[in-house]
């Protein structure tokens, strides 16, 4: 029988699911996807690890504890690099190592991702070692792979078509073609990780603040990578995050675009990545001086008061901008 | 041009070295004091780690006296300090004080870009004599870390408390002066004013392995001077990185024959951590696994708040030290870090090192 695998909803998550989960589904493997971040993982993840981690990783060791009972294997990836000359954060490239010594787990399904040399560095790699531990047989894999592939590609061009992941995840499983979404109305830049930007737990709902607000919402993956690979050149330094580059990328395509009125950077605190490009991105947008620019910073005790008292003066900035078509500086 | 760089404990005294070697005007920031670190905190990016804020000071310090040139080194990641250069760049522009910064790190583009930077401080002089001033940087930092290696082991032992830092002090004053008399002469000047410090060499002592990041582990202002407190309790220390290894690790790739080589270091980490995570996290772990294996009395980590690599060998000493029976304190530093606070942890690890030992007191 093959193992049942465990995939906690945080981190990498946010960005491959569909991947994995069409190629484990191809490969006839059952998965087991833990619950949305809540009261009870949030503590989890915060008694098991230091004080000093960044709250994304605290979330997941909430996680990873919540499938601890449940499954026989986690697919937790290293993550080194995703493109050549480019890293990961060093917390995600140790994060095996980091759980595994601190949480008592089951077996982790850990292989290594690294195209730090080359940009075609074969994903058949990761696939194969995945298929081996579980007990699926070449062509299964090759097969699924193929198709999980696919299934990606989809997936990025209905995020780049104005969706969000979850709704995309769903049309893209259903081999949805994409169908573009004009914004409707003002938009409002939200630059983040997809890990914060997306758990609702984590940054108190901000997108659906922000929509109920009347404001379109685009975030950082809804521009193309290459179009992020671009913008992000103006910096004096090829930034070596490739997280950063679609971050920081994004984010100065947004100040550029029109009918982008805002820009909110949600942060998280203790981020290495984050306090760098945040820093970068506010620089540019303060500059520029053409729209307000809000950066949040989200940890385990971001109070709703707080968070809303500081959204609702960012919109205030936002509608006075509109109404009087002054610049305000950010 | 006037030349500035940041600090790191007692770096400046080789770079100043290797620059005045060279002829190339140099203002040396003043050392790093509250001033210093309240100037970083105020214009640095609030979730920065301590060193970039630092750096900040020291640069804003430095202008005050007439620098208008930066040199520092650079990166590639995965650690924040590959980018320490723009972020600071950008910081100092936004604030109106024009630096410019020439980074000495791997090029992006052509080899060429790196030898236009270096050829902007060196000016006409010839590659040989460039190759000269490097080399006489590079020997004042090995002699500096014999000499604080020494103090080191001085320190648990000195008949009178507080021979060992003065002789050290002293020591490092001659190391300064170096570039006109020459090191070799200056060497054994120095090493002789340790040498006369007088010890009692049957006293029980300690031995603690300090790991970490070199930044904390290098720079006493950031580590409250650890390395004088820990030999105050008794404690003769070992560190896992001096200056000079990370020079030729960093700078030379590790060319530089004879010298001890991070390669072991890092393939003992490899069962507990395995992967490099950049910065010194590998380092780290391996270490504390070393230290553990020669059998010293407990380790401690020294990282800056937030330090991404640091954090992740954090959370694998844990079981280095059960496996190993080795404790292990880990210690964050960061503007914040106050005396007492640090005093009280040292002094309970220490006393419970001592416990181990079959409860001899100091």
């Amino acid at each position: 029988m093959k193992p049942v695998v465990g995939i906690p909803r945080a981190l990498l998550y946010w960005q491959y699911f569909p991947l994995w989960q069409s190629f484990l589904e191809g490969i006839g493997v059952e998965t087991y996807l833990s619950p949305p971040t809540g009261r009870q993982i949030l503590q989890d993840g915060l008694a098991a690890l230091g004080t000093d981690v960044c709250l994304p990783v605290k979330v997941a060791a909430g996680h990873l504890l919540a499938l601890r009972d449940r499954v026989d294997l986690i697919l937790l990836p290293r993550l080194v690099s995703a493109a050549r000359r480019e890293y990961a954060c060093p917390k995600l490239m140790g994060l095996p190592d980091l759980v595994r010594h601190s949480l008592s787990l089951p077996p982790l399904l850990s292989p290594v991702i690294d195209r730090y040399r080359h940009d075609n560095w074969p994903l058949i790699r990761v696939a194969l070692a995945v298929g081996r531990r579980v007990g699926a047989g070449l062509p299964a894999v090759l097969r699924s792979l193929a198709r999980a592939v696919e299934c990606y590609r989809r997936y990025l061009n209905l995020l780049q078509a104005g969706y969000f992941p979850q709704e995309a995840w769903e049309a893209a499983g259903a081999g949805q073609a994409p169908d573009p979404r004009a914004p409707a109305g003002d938009v409002v830049a939200l630059i983040g990780h997809p890990y914060t930007v997306y758990d609702r737990e984590i940054n108190l709902n901000l997108l659906g603040r922000l929509e109920r607000a009347g404001l379109s919402v685009r975030t950082a993956e809804q521009v193309p990578e290459a179009t992020a690979r671009r913008a992000a050149a103006a910096l004096p330094k090829h930034l070596f995050w490739t997280a950063g580059q679609q971050a920081v990328g994004a984010a100065f395509h947004y100040l550029e675009q029109e009918g982008v009125v805002g820009m909110i950077s949600v942060m998280s605190f203790g981020c290495g990545p984050d306090s760098m490009t945040g820093d970068l991105i506010a620089r540019r947008a303060r500059r520029g001086g053409i729209i307000p620019h809000l950066s949040l910073t989200l940890d385990e005790h971001a109070a709703e008061a707080g968070v809303l008292t500081r959204l609702e003066a960012f919109l205030d900035m936002v509608a006075a901008q509109r109404e009087r078509g002054v610049v305000v500086c950010g | 041009m006037r030349l500035t760089f940041p600090h790191m404990g007692n770096l400046w005294i080789s770079v100043k070295t290797m620059l005045d070697s060279l002829g190339a005007p140099v203002v040396c920031a003043p050392l790093t004091t509250r001033r210093t670190l309240s100037l970083g905190v105020r214009y640095a990016p609030e979730g920065a780690c301590l060193p970039l804020k630092l750096n900040v000071g020291n640069f804003l310090e430095a202008a005050e006296l007439g620098a208008d040139t930066v040199i520092m080194a650079g990166g590639c990641g995965p650690c924040r300090f590959g980018y320490y250069a723009q972020v600071e760049q950008a910081v100092l522009d936004d604030l109106g004080v024009s630096l410019r910064f020439l980074v000495l790190e791997p090029p992006e583009g052509s080899a060429r870009e790196l030898v236009g930077r270096i050829r902007a401080i060196t000016d006409a002089r010839s590659w040989w004599q460039v190759l000269g001033a490097v080399r006489r940087g590079f020997v004042v930092a090995r002699c500096l870390d014999v000499l604080e290696r020494r103090a080191q082991s001085l320190r648990p032992r000195e008949v009178r408390p507080g021979a060992a830092d003065q002789a050290l002090a002293a020591a490092e004053k001659i190391m300064a002066g170096a570039w006109s008399s020459g090191a070799a002469p200056a060497f054994r000047r120095a090493r002789a004013l340790l040498e006369a410090v007088a010890i009692e060499p049957e006293r029980p002592v300690l031995r603690v392995g300090v790991v970490g990041e070199i930044f904390t582990l290098l720079e006493p202002f950031v580590n409250l001077d650890l390395m004088q407190r820990l030999g105050r309790l008794g404690v003769e220390v070992s560190r896992s990185i001096y200056l000079g290894e990370w020079i030729n690790e960093h700078l030379f790739l590790g060319l530089y024959p004879g010298i001890h080589s991070a390669r072991g270091v890092r393939k003992a980490s490899l069962p507990y951590l395995g992967h490099f995570v950049g910065g010194h996290g590998q380092e780290t772990v391996g270490s504390a696994v070393l230290f553990g294996e020669k059998k010293l009395d407990g380790v401690i980590q020294l990282l800056p708040f937030t330090c991404m690599p640091e954090i992740v060998a954090q959370h694998v000493l844990p079981s280095v030290s059960r496996d190993l029976g080795i404790p292990v304190l880990t210690l964050v530093l960061d503007e914040q870090t106050g005396d007492a606070g640090l005093t009280t942890r040292l002094e309970a690890f220490v006393d419970m090192l001592w416990g181990n030992r079959g409860g001899i007191c100091a």
